[in-house]
C-alpha cells in the first residue's frame, strides 16, 4: 500500500503539492507513482526563472522501464529544481515526499483554489491500482 | 551451461598469427609522412583460435533459428530462406546503384510490381519504397501531412494526436516534424476515448498517428468515426504499419480511409530484424497525398521502367537518402509476397491471430489473467502480472527472466506503459501449436514456483552465462566503450 500523506494534494498525474509558509509550493512525484516506474535512473530538473502553465511538462522521471514527463499542477515561476537528483535520482525512490521533492515554485494566481485532490481522494483513486 | 567468451585480445599473444590471412607485403605510394609509424593493435591469435572464437560466440545468440520468440509488437516469425536467397542472387548484389535504369530493367521490374503488391494489399493510391526504416516512414507520413497542409495555405496545422497507447516513436516523429503532441487517452476496453478525441480535435489539428490493431492487441473498432471526425476537423489520418501482420489480407487501410501509412517490410515482410537493420519503412499514400510522395518512385512507361524523381512529382517532399531505400529488403519483401501471394497472405492474418487468440485462450485456462478480458486478441495479447505482484511479490521483469531458463526469449515487458506488469506476447503465424504448448507449459511451472520459493525466482536467470543485470546500475554508469590495452 503506497503512502498518501493527508496534509498534501494530489493531481490524477500523481503529482503532490505541499504549501509552504511563504507562499510558494513544493512539487512531487506520489509514492505510488516511484512505486510504478521502478527505480529511476535519471530525473530531468526545470531551471529557476522559467515560467509554467498548469498542466505544462516541467520535469523527466526516467527508470529503467520507462520515461514520464512530470506536470506541473499549477502556472508560476520556477524558485528551484531539486539539483541533488542530478546525481541521486534514486532519492526520488526512497523519500518521494521529502529529499526527493522535483521543483519549488512560486504559484500566479491562488494556489488554494486549483483543482487538486486531497489525500484521501487520491489514495482512493490509487487503491485499485 | 555454455560460458561468456571471452574478448578476442584477451587471447592474443606477441608473434602469433594466421600465415594464410597475412596481407602481402605492403607495396605502397603513400608518401612516408602519412603513413602510421606504429601498427594498429590487432588481436594476434591462430586461424583455429579465431574460429572457434566466433563461433562460439554465434552459439551464444538466441534467435528464431532456434526457439521460440514472442516479442509482442515485433514480430518475430520465420522468414523463408528463399525470400534470402533469391534476394541475394549475384545479379541483384551486383548491381551499382548508380547504374542506369536500362540495364537494370528486371530489378527495376521487381520495386513496381512491389509497389503494385503493396498498393492492393494495403488499399493506398500509390506507395513509395525509399525510407530507409520504419523510423524514417513516420517521418516521411508526418511531412508528407505537414506538406499537404503548407500546400494548402493552412499554416496554423501544427499538433498531432496520438494515443496514449501509441509507439513512443509516434509522439517522436512528429515532434521531430515540429508538431505539437496531443496526446489521448485510451478506454478501459482498449479503444480511443471519442470523447477525449473530441476535444483534442480543433483548427490547429495537422493530422492523428494510429495503430490498429493497437499496441493493446486489439482492434480499433471505432475506426470509421475517428476517421470523420479527424478529416471533419481538417485534418489527416496516419497508419503506422506495426500491427500489419495482424489483418494481412482481411482490412486494408485504406478502406479505413487512412491517408498515409508506413509498412515494416522487415517485420511483416520478411526480413530478420531486431539486430538494428537494415529495414525498410515503404510508405502509402491516399488520393490526397499522392503529390507529396517522397521520391524516387518507380514507374513505367510502356513496357520500360524508370525512376520518377522531382520533374515527375515537382511538390515532393523530396529524397530521403543517397539512393533509393535498402534494395536488399525491398527485394525480400518482393519474393514473399510473390512466394505467398494473396491467398497466403491472408493465412498470414488469420493464423497470427488464431495463434495469439489460442495461446490467450490457454493462459487464461491456465489462471492467468488478461488485460482486455471482454475483448478478442489480434495477432498479440497481454497478459498482467498486477495479482502475482500483489500476493506473491514477483513481477512481469520476474516472470520475464525465469522464462529464459526455460528456454524462452521473454515476451516483451512494461510495455505498453498503460498495463502494470504486463507481458505483450506476440506468437506470429509461424509456430506449432506443440510450441504454443511448451510455452505454455513454462509459464504455469514459473507461476508454481512464484508460489512456493518467490525468493528464487527474484535470482533469475541461473542457465545462462549472463545472470540478472544490475539494470539501474548498467544505466546510471554507462560502459559501452572498449579498447585494448596500449591503443
Amino acid at each position: 500500500m503506497s503512502k498518501v500523506p493527508a496534509e498534501l494534494r494530489y493531481t490524477k498525474s500523481h503529482e503532490w503539492l505541499r504549501a509552504l509558509p511563504d507562499g510558494s509550493v513544493e512539487i512531487g512525484i506520489t509514492d505510488h507513482a516511484q512505486a510504478a516506474l521502478g527505480d529511476l535512473v535519471f530525473v530531468e530538473v526545470p531551471a529557476a526563472g522559467r515560467t509554467l502553465a498548469t498542466g505544462d511538462a516541467c520535469a523527466v522521471v526516467e527508470s529503467v522501464k520507462a520515461a514520464s514527463d512530470v506536470y506541473s499542477p499549477l502556472g508560476g515561476e520556477v524558485l528551484a529544481g531539486n539539483e541533488a537528483l542530478a546525481t541521486q535520482p534514486e532519492l526520488v525512490n526512497q523519500d518521494p515526499y521529502g529529499k526527493g521533492w522535483i521543483l519549488r515554485l512560486k504559484p500566479s494566481g491562488n494556489a488554494a483554489s486549483a483543482d487538486l485532490q486531497d489525500a484521501t481522494a487520491y489514495a482512493a483513486e490509487v487503491a485499485g491500482d | 551451461m555454455k560460458r561468456i567468451e571471452p574478448v578476442i585480445f584477451d587471447l592474443s599473444r606477441s608473434g602469433r598469427g594466421a600465415t594464410a590471412q597475412h596481407p602481402p607485403a605492403a607495396e605502397t605510394a603513400i608518401p612516408a609522412q602519412f603513413r602510421r609509424r606504429r601498427p594498429p593493435v590487432l588481436p594476434e591469435v591462430s586461424e583455429l583460435q579465431a574460429v572457434r572464437h566466433y563461433t562460439r560466440l554465434s552459439q551464444l545468440n538466441y534467435s528464431i533459428d532456434t526457439q521460440f520468440y514472442p516479442l509482442g509488437s515485433c514480430t518475430m516469425k520465420y522468414n523463408p530462406r528463399a525470400c534470402n536467397s533469391l534476394a541475394m542472387l549475384p545479379e541483384f548484389l551486383g548491381r551499382h546503384p548508380l547504374a542506369p535504369a536500362a540495364t537494370g530493367q528486371g530489378m527495376l521490374a521487381c520495386l513496381f510490381e512491389l509497389q503494385e503488391m503493396l498498393k492492393a494489399v494495403t488499399g493506398m493510391a500509390a506507395v513509395s519504397l525509399t525510407p530507409m526504416a520504419g523510423a524514417q516512414g513516420e517521418f516521411t507520413g508526418v511531412a508528407m501531412i505537414r506538406a499537404f497542409h503548407r500546400a494548402h495555405g493552412d499554416l496554423a496545422r501544427n499538433e498531432i494526436i496520438v494515443p496514449d497507447a501509441a509507439h513512443g516513436t509516434n509522439p517522436a516523429t512528429a515532434s521531430m516534424c515540429g508538431m505539437k503532441i496531443r496526446e489521448i487517452a485510451s478506454l478501459a476496453n482498449g479503444d480511443v476515448d471519442l470523447a477525449a478525441l473530441d476535444a483534442a480535435l480543433s483548427p490547429a489539428t495537422a493530422g492523428i498517428m494510429l495503430t490498429n490493431p493497437s499496441t493493446l492487441g486489439v482492434f480499433e473498432r471505432r475506426i470509421t468515426e475517428i476517421e470523420r471526425k479527424v478529416h471533419a476537423a481538417g485534418g489527416l489520418v496516419y497508419y503506422d504499419g506495426a500491427n500489419l501482420n495482424a489483418i494481412l489480407g482481411k482490412v486494408r487501410p485504406g478502406d479505413m480511409g487512412f491517408d498515409v501509412i508506413h509498412t515494416n517490410l522487415h517485420k511483416t515482410f520478411s526480413t530478420p530484424h531486431g539486430g538494428g537493420g537494415p529495414g525498410s519503412g515503404a510508405v502509402g499514400v491516399g488520393e490526397r497525398l499522392l503529390p507529396f510522395l517522397p521520391v524516387p518512385v518507380v514507374g513505367r512507361d510502356g513496357d520500360r521502367y524508370r525512376w520518377l524523381d522531382e520533374r515527375d512529382l515537382p511538390q515532393s517532399i523530396g529524397q530521403l537518402s543517397g539512393f533509393m531505400g535498402n534494395t536488399g529488403v525491398l527485394l525480400r519483401a518482393y519474393v514473399y509476397m510473390r512466394i505467398l501471394g494473396a491467398a497466403g497472405m491472408r493465412r498470414v492474418g488469420e493464423f497470427s491471430t488464431l495463434n495469439a487468440n489460442y495461446l490467450l485462450q490457454r493462459l487464461r485456462e491456465a489462471g492467468f489473467d488478461a488485460a482486455y478480458p471482454e475483448r478478442r486478441a489480434s495477432h498479440e495479447f497481454i497478459i498482467t502480472l498486477r495479482r502475482q505482484t500483489r500476493e506473491q511479490g514477483v513481477t512481469a521483469m520476474d516472470f520475464a527472466k525465469r522464462l529464459l531458463d526455460y528456454g524462452y526469449h521473454a515476451p516483451t515487458t512494461y510495455f505498453p506503459l498503460l498495463v502494470p506488469e504486463c507481458l505483450l506476447i506476440e506468437p506470429t503465424e509461424t509456430e506449432t501449436r506443440e510450441e504454443l504448448d511448451g510455452f505454455v507449459d513454462a509459464l504455469v511451472a514459473i507461476q508454481r514456483e512464484a508460489e512456493a520459493d518467490a525468493a528464487m525466482l527474484k535470482g533469475a536467470p541461473y542457465t545462462l552465462p549472463v545472470r540478472r543485470l544490475d539494470d539501474v546500475r548498467a544505466a546510471k554508469q554507462l560502459d559501452v566503450a572498449w579498447k585494448p590495452a596500449g591503443a
